[in-house]
């Protein structure tokens, strides 16, 4: 077995990043991912690196998009408030198909709000956020190892469909800590960029661009985006299933909420009660189609956020008509309980 | 195998330490483990909680509101997680600072330790966190004195090496007071 060392969440990510060849990182403080700036902060400048303490998240975001321009792997952090300054600057990513990783480590909202962990930020990060039809990919890390794993991934991804990624994890799995491998599980891939801005002599200038005002041409450039967010959907969707094979109720929940129910789903079985997990791992791509066979199959859904039911809504359009869909979410902060999954588990039988 | 427990006092009594060494040490020993410290708007002398899940399974929930243990340095730690503690679970506490009439449990395994008082007759009043890591080796058994001797210089900070005689020591006395309970 490979070396695992006690790891923070939010330290994984960060090196995560760095590992996979993330040489510019761009941030303004904000509780509770401030460990995320911290550690590049020591080991970028080691390296080579660029650690900016910006002045804003606006400035952030925009400076992630001009290293990010010119083909470098580049990413920044932050919670609810500052993510939602960085839309902007995301929506032009999105729109002029530069890639770039943006972590969100979620604390609780409206406004200001507090810093307990929640999930209320699941919508900004999946259904938009900025202006203009678009989509980033999101990814939703459940364990201190996937925040490792999927940092590498979200790169990887966000290269290879020239798109911002976004990594959304509630305070806890940023904040807590297990045992982390943090050596790659497969060498970590690289993309051509031969869209990327580096000065354009002896070849043709290159433009990376949101506007578009000839006639159709902002049309068909949405249309070139829907189609790659179609590919996504094919081939990038990633879950975790357990006991699903003979599950009378499906939990579907990912991140924190998705380890306390691992724990309730056991003590489920534990009493005769055939109870499974649905964990999406990619919130966009959506896992559309998988939840839709499962519901078929099992017909009884829990849905377990910590929000008022953000995801709920894409898996009542996911299921199958004939299935029941309900919800159990603690918004503002509160953290559900494996007792009160299993309470509201069972009041489906 | 499936252990959890909540280990909580003030600011510097040393709580995020022995949660470390007790985490690192079952990692060392193949298991799993998760570390949840309470975490926010704190200062020097403010809350410290930590809830560690420790099992030869996966971990599902790193939170609990019925854990198997409770080690608890001051009376406000005591009073907050006292009631959830689950039956016949294990309850240590700081008897320095926790009057005997606040412990409200008679369905528990409680070792009261006086572990200011021992850790100044050792002679380092800062050991008082390992005198009850002692005691709360002693009480389970999944790991030993070894597994955690072998670990604290991973733990320890690089220039609190040569103290690591001095806190083993500490956590043999807490062995001894839990086993003559």
């Amino acid at each position: 077995m490979l070396d695992r060392k006690l790891t923070k969440g939010n330290i994984a990510l960060a090196e995560g990043a760095i590992q996979a060849g993330c040489m510019f990182y761009f941030g303004y403080p904000i509780t509770p991912q401030n460990d995320i700036p911290e550690y590049f902060a020591k080991n970028l400048p080691k390296i080579g690196g660029t650690f900016v303490p910006a002045e804003s998240e606006i400035a952030s975001i925009n400076m992630v998009m001009g290293a990010a321009a010119s083909g470098k792997r580049a990413m920044t952090s932050s919670s609810g408030p500052g993510i939602s300054l960085m839309q902007e600057g995301i929506s032009y990513m999105a729109g002029s198909e530069i890639p770039c990783v943006i972590v969100n480590i979620m604390r609780s909202g409206p406004g200001l709000g507090g810093i307990d962990p929640t999930q209320g930020d699941y919508n900004q990060a999946v259904h938009g956020g900025g202006h203009g039809d678009y989509s980033n990919i999101v990814l939703a890390p459940a364990s201190v190892q996937e925040m490792f794993d999927l940092t590498i991934k979200a790169f990887e991804l966000a290269d290879k469909y020239r798109n911002p990624a976004m990594i959304i994890a509630d305070a806890m799995i940023g904040q807590f800590q297990e045992a982390c491998r943090l050596i790659p599980e497969h060498p970590v891939k690289s993309y051509d960029k031969n869209w990327s801005l580096l000065g354009c002599e002896s070849r043709e200038p290159r433009l990376l661009k949101s506007l578009y005002l000839g006639p159709g041409e902002q049309e068909t450039h949405n249309l070139d985006l829907q189609k790659k967010y179609r590919t996504m959907e094919e081939h990038e969707v990633l879950y975790e299933s357990i006991g699903l094979e003979d599950a009378e109720v499906m939990i579907i929940a990912f991140g924190t909420p998705s380890r306390v129910a691992k724990t309730a789903i056991k003590e489920l079985r534990k009493n005769g009660i055939k109870a499974g997990l649905f964990r999406p791992i990619t919130l966009f791509p959506f896992p559309k189609k998988e939840i839709h066979e499962y519901s078929k199959k099992t017909g009884k859904i829990l849905v377990v956020e910590m929000n008022t039911g953000q995801m709920l809504n894409d898996v009542i359009i996911a299921s199958d008509r004939n299935s029941t869909v309900s919800f159990f979410g603690r918004p503002g902060g509160g953290i559900p309980y494996p007792d009160e999954i299993i309470s509201h588990a069972m009041k489906l039988l | 195998m499936y252990h959890d427990v909540i280990m909580t006092g003030f600011g510097g009594q040393g709580i995020q330490m022995i949660s470390q060494l007790v985490a690192v040490a079952s990692i060392k020993k193949g298991l799993n483990i998760t570390y949840l410290p309470s975490y926010g708007v704190e200062k020097r002398g403010g809350r410290t909680n930590v809830t560690l899940v420790i099992s030869d399974e996966e971990i599902g929930s790193p939170i609990t509101n019925t854990p198997s243990g409770l080690i608890a340095m001051d009376l406000i730690g005591l009073e907050f997680y006292q009631p959830i503690v689950a039956r016949n679970g294990l309850l240590i506490v700081n008897a320095d600072l926790i009057p005997d009439d606040r412990i409200k449990r008679d369905d528990l395994n409680i070792l009261k330790i006086k572990c200011n008082e021992e850790a100044l007759r050792i002679g380092n009043q800062k050991m008082a966190n390992m005198i009850l890591l002692g005691c709360y080796i002693h009480e389970i058994d999944f790991l030993d004195i070894d597994d955690i001797s072998r670990i604290m210089h991973e733990v320890l900070p690089a220039h609190h090496a040569e103290s690591i005689p001095d806190n083993l020591n500490a956590i043999k006395r807490g062995m001894e007071l839990a086993s003559s309970k």
